[in-house]
């Protein structure tokens, strides 16, 4: 629990706050250190606490399986590299059964999205105390220890695939393939302007499903497990009613952590079988 | 909680992951599922093949343990063939032998015999002739009556 200052609301702000780095309103940059400051910094700020928790996932994913890759052989596999191999063969499998152009950058895509998007979950499991608490005696301000539940992550992997999504169905089907999908589907031509609509609406869909269901998943777990936090910080000394709201705080939060390894490994493998769907949506002509 | 430009970042980020990912991480993986998925599918066709020649070969060692118990018979039986042969070769030449030999002792029995006799009847016509002398009390001019002994001799 933070300190006793903070009142609940103060405590969940401030556990819901990124760590942005930005220009503050004097024109130098630097560290926002409340959240209206890191507001007034605009679109060109960052969030560093999402950038380096990310990135050292993202660096431990490959790590390992470099790791593996480097030392691998055809012969007798152990230990890493099972694993590894485990993995790489789940998601190849999966990407055959929904895949079924050829492209050899979808497996790979599949594979880094699931384990990232896994790992950055994952970080959801630690006590929503102890990193920002941590934080906080070295003097970082805020630090929020789940990228996911940022949507600037969210949305970044989602751009990433939308990026993915336009340059397949353009080189696929060539602009004017990609642009009469757009349009002359499913009325014909005279019906342009309808089509259009709702096929604009079906492709803008794509990134913006991947990056909020993935991003309201594990916010709302973070808000469900900061809420539970809230009951132990309730104490007031040894009365029956604080006594029996640390417990409960114990068993709830055991409870949804354990629920939660579920939502964690579920939603990476959504937005992983999504993207290769939508993958596979760009490699097909429509007929 | 606000959109900014570590949206950016993070497509960048991405990208790159996705990139090592491809190059680095992929490659060498599936590559190596693929060596070893066509290392078994080349273990099981040898499997297949050893066990097909090891039917032939079984086979052909058969055959081969045939023929060669053929082959013995053919020897033995050709060898029993040839030592009763020899045998019989053996037993009319040991015949021939024998009758050989008795017909010689035989001649030489004759001979025996006819020499026996000739000398006896020799001895026999000199002491008819000491006799017929002592009986006639004077000697008999054996010149004169050779002819006579001759036809003694040959009367004995």
């Amino acid at each position: 629990m933070a300190s006793e200052a903070h009142t609940s609301a103060e405590y969940i702000k401030h556990h819901l706050q990124n760590l942005t780095f930005g220009k503050l309103p004097d024109g130098v940059w630097g560290i926002a250190h409340s959240h209206d400051e890191a507001k007034a910094m605009g679109f060109w700020a960052f969030n560093l606490d999402t950038l380096l928790v990310s990135l050292l996932l993202g660096v431990i994913f490959i790590f390992i399986f470099r790791l593996a890759a480097r030392k691998i052989t055809a012969g007798v596999p152990i230990g890493l590299q099972n694993f590894c191999e485990w993995s790489v063969e789940f998601v190849d499998s999966n990407v055959r059964g929904s895949f079924s152009a050829k492209n050899d950058m979808v497996a790979p895509l599949a594979l880094t999205i699931f384990f990232w998007i896994f790992l950055m979950n994952l970080m959801d499991l630690l006590p929503v105390d102890y990193v920002p608490t941590l934080m906080e005696t070295i003097g970082v301000p805020f630090f929020r220890i789940v990228p996911s539940a940022d949507p600037n992550a969210t949305f970044g992997m989602a751009i990433g695939v939308f990026l993915l999504i336009l340059y397949y169905s353009v080189k696929i089907k060539g602009v004017g393939g990609f642009l009469g999908e757009l349009t002359l589907q499913p009325f014909g031509k005279w019906g342009l302007p309808v089509n259009l609509l709702l096929e604009g609406v079906n492709l803008i869909a794509k990134p913006i499903s991947l990056a909020l269901r993935l991003f309201g998943n594990m916010y709302a777990g973070e808000m469900i497990f900061i809420l539970i936090a809230l009951m132990g910080g309730a104490w007031i000394g040894f009365t029956p009613g604080s006594v029996t709201l640390y417990g409960s705080q114990i068993l709830l939060s055991l409870g949804w952590a354990i629920f939660h390894i579920l939502i964690v490994t579920l939603q990476a493998f959504i937005f992983m079988v999504l993207t290769i769907v939508y993958m596979d949506m760009a490699h097909q002509e429509h007929h | 909680m606000n959109i900014n430009a570590t949206l950016l970042a993070q497509t960048i980020m991405f990208a790159l992951f996705v990139w090592f990912c491809m190059k680095f991480i992929w490659k060498p993986i599936m590559g190596a599922l693929d060596q070893r998925k066509k290392q078994i599918a080349d273990g099981l066709a040898d499997a297949e093949r050893a066990k097909h020649d090891l039917e032939l070969a079984a086979k052909r060692s058969a055959d081969m343990l045939r023929e060669a118990k053929e082959k013995v018979g053919e020897i033995v039986a050709s060898g029993e063939k040839r030592a009763s042969e020899i045998i019989e070769a053996a037993k009319e030449q040991a015949k021939a032998e024998g009758d050989r030999i008795i017909s010689g002792a035989k001649a030489e029995i004759d001979q025996e015999v006819f020499r026996a006799r000739e000398q006896l009847r020799t001895e026999v016509s000199a002491i008819a002739l000491a006799g017929a002398s002592k009986i006639l009390g004077r000697e008999i001019d054996a010149k004169a009556h050779n002819d006579l002994l001759d036809k003694l001799v040959s009367e004995i």
